[in-house]
């Protein structure tokens, strides 16, 4: 489903001087992830051709690229894809910046750092689900959740985050999940940072603005782009937090791809379409895979 | 644990203060829900929130005796342990192999697995539902199992290699000359030598599968849902059950966290596919 950047064969310099046969050891993980690369790919392909809904069996035949031609006529569609982009493209500016100043924060010394930092990175690991009602509960709930709380003490009117501001709402969850990864990643690369490298820059009379954007953020670059990447990948199918949240409302307003094709395909049964749908996820994802797929491959030939 | 002591460098007054602050902000939901999970489901809801009040276990009973909550944890440590067991022992040979057999392939390869980890998951979603409905796998633990194992096997290989390489060649070696075959090799030298590096890996994949939450929502609902699809069905609007929903939550959430907080530095090597280290 990707296409690889051609791998350099001189990065293996294989002195193989014992003839093994590795078949039996390599092609059991190759077939089965081959499988599961092809398979379902090929039906959702094959489906989003051929009209085909749950509810109305009378519906047979082929399509041809019917179900696509009514998706991209579909408003929904548009705004689905709107939706992604402000999702995926909110929380990456929120993880990254923040998850690079937390990066400098906490690697500096102060009494009881390990035990902040395992605070900060706490939230990665709670289940989506936990996350998003927590947050939906217990902090955003207009009524009885501790922000309306606040808000009354200081006399102010209560918001309804879920139904006035949905997708900032979303975004918010979505991002106290993810600043902790981008945290952890950009944390474990500023740690390799070179300490005489930060002396010299240091005698030379830098300041620490100077010391950011000339020393440290250069030498986090490359942590940057794969959290970039690893976090595309991710967020641009976001679906258990909008499952317990939001629904994908209210009307639209928080209705990204994932929930598109799942509204349509699993809620009302119209596989054909959703297949199309999903076949547009296909590509979008690729685009990004593309990118992440070859900066590994250059960091696998530097061994 | 100072990472760079060269110069005792002073710190300025305030950045405990802010990383504190920020640290604590940050955790504070969790922190919340824990404490609600020790209030009755009226103080849960009180407004404004009550901060004093005497702890009760009530919650923990009453999702022991409501919820069939033991089978959600059962389903969630089988497909996660079961997907990670299987996983590895898929992945183990295919990772010995690459990273002792080289072949002019093995870069591709590697990087093809990896890529399969890319299929944005929505894409199959609809032939995958339709494929379970008529296997019958639809809502069992077999269909998540077999489904988290293809998941992470991508990652679980490619962790394996980087550990596999980093084995001294000298000890595989001296076995060869000893007459070991490469199955010999595999499981009397390298296995001993590699469970470390087995060991977070299987975490990282047990931590991922547990967490998962797309394939669950769309495929369980009752009897092969794993906890995060059961804590999702305290989403719905009728009654607050905030103080249960907590106690639930909380159960489902520590020991990764614990098991997460001890592995760290493994994840992000293999979160990054080696890219950072």
């Amino acid at each position: 489903m990707t296409t690889l950047a051609p791998a350099s064969s001189a990065a293996v310099a294989a002195k193989n001087n014992r003839q093994v046969d590795t078949r039996p050891l390599l092609w059991p993980s190759v077939i089965v992830l081959f499988l599961w690369m092809i398979v379902p790919l090929a039906m959702t392909l094959y489906f989003s051709v051929i009209r085909y809904n749950l509810l109305n069996p009378a519906l047979t035949g082929f399509a041809g690229l019917e179900n696509y031609t009514f998706l991209l006529d579909d408003p929904t569609l548009w705004t689905s894809l709107w939706n992604t982009l402000v999702l995926v493209g909110s929380v990456l500016v929120i993880t990254v910046v923040l998850g690079t100043l937390f990066a400098v924060l906490y690697n500096q010394e102060f009494p009881g750092r390990n035990v902040a930092r395992l605070l900060v990175i706490a939230p990665f690991f709670v289940m989506p689900t936990v996350s998003a009602l927590v947050w939906k509960n217990m902090m955003m709930h207009p009524v009885y959740g501790l922000i309306a709380s606040l808000q009354s003490m200081v006399g102010l009117q209560p918001t309804d985050w879920f139904t006035d501001y949905p997708m900032f709402s979303v975004i918010v969850i979505v991002a106290w999940q993810w600043v902790p990864f981008a945290f952890l990643i950009l944390l474990t690369a500023i740690q390799s940072l070179d300490s005489e490298q930060k002396e010299a820059a240091r005698i030379d009379g830098a300041g620490p603005f100077a010391m950011f954007f000339y020393i440290t953020l250069p030498h986090l670059s490359r942590a940057i782009s794969v959290v970039i990447m690893i976090e595309t990948i991710f967020l641009l199918t976001i679906f258990a937090e909008i499952y317990v949240t939001t629904s994908g409302g209210p009307g639209t307003a928080t209705t990204n791809l994932a929930w598109l094709i799942y509204s349509v395909g699993l809620l009302q049964f119209d596989v054909g379409y959703a297949s199309a749908g999903g076949i547009i996820a296909v590509i979008l994802a690729n685009i990004v895979a593309f990118f992440l797929v070859r900066t590994v491959s250059r960091n696998l030939q530097q061994g | 644990m100072s990472a760079h002591g060269s110069t005792p460098q002073k710190t300025p007054r305030w950045i405990p203060i802010l990383a504190w602050v920020i640290a604590i902000l940050v955790f504070f939901p969790i922190f919340w829900m824990a404490l609600t999970s020790f209030k009755t489901e009226t103080e849960a809801i009180s407004t404004p929130p009550s901060l004093f009040f005497t702890p009760t276990m009530e919650n923990y009973n009453d999702v022991f005796d409501r919820s069939n909550y033991a089978r959600f944890v059962w389903n969630s440590i089988a497909v996660s342990f079961g997907s990670t067991l299987l996983a590895l022992a898929f992945a183990i040979p295919a990772a010995y192999a690459m990273a002792f057999f080289p072949t002019k392939r093995t870069p591709s390869t590697l990087l093809w697995m990896l890529s399969t980890k890319m299929m944005p998951p929505v894409g199959v979603l609809i032939p995958m539902y339709l494929l379970f409905k008529t296997l019958g796998l639809l809502d069992t633990v077999t269909g998540l199992l077999i489904i988290y194992t293809l998941i992470n096997l991508p990652i679980v290989v490619w962790m394996l290699y980087t550990y596999f390489k980093d084995v001294p060649g000298e000890i595989l070696e001296a076995g060869r000359v000893d007459g070991a075959t490469p199955m010999q090799e595999l499981f009397l030298l390298l296995l001993p030598l590699a469970v470390p590096g087995i060991a977070s890996t299987g975490l990282l994949s047990v931590i991922l599968s547990w967490n998962e939450a797309f394939w669950s929502l769309n495929l369980t609902s009752s009897q092969g849902a794993p906890l995060t699809a059961f804590i999702a069905s305290f989403s719905s609007p009728q009654g607050l059950f905030w103080a249960k929903l907590s106690a639930a939550s909380l159960m489902a959430i520590a020991p990764i966290l614990v098991v997460g907080w001890m592995s760290q530095r493994q994840l992000v090597s293999g979160l990054t596919f080696g890219a950072v280290k």
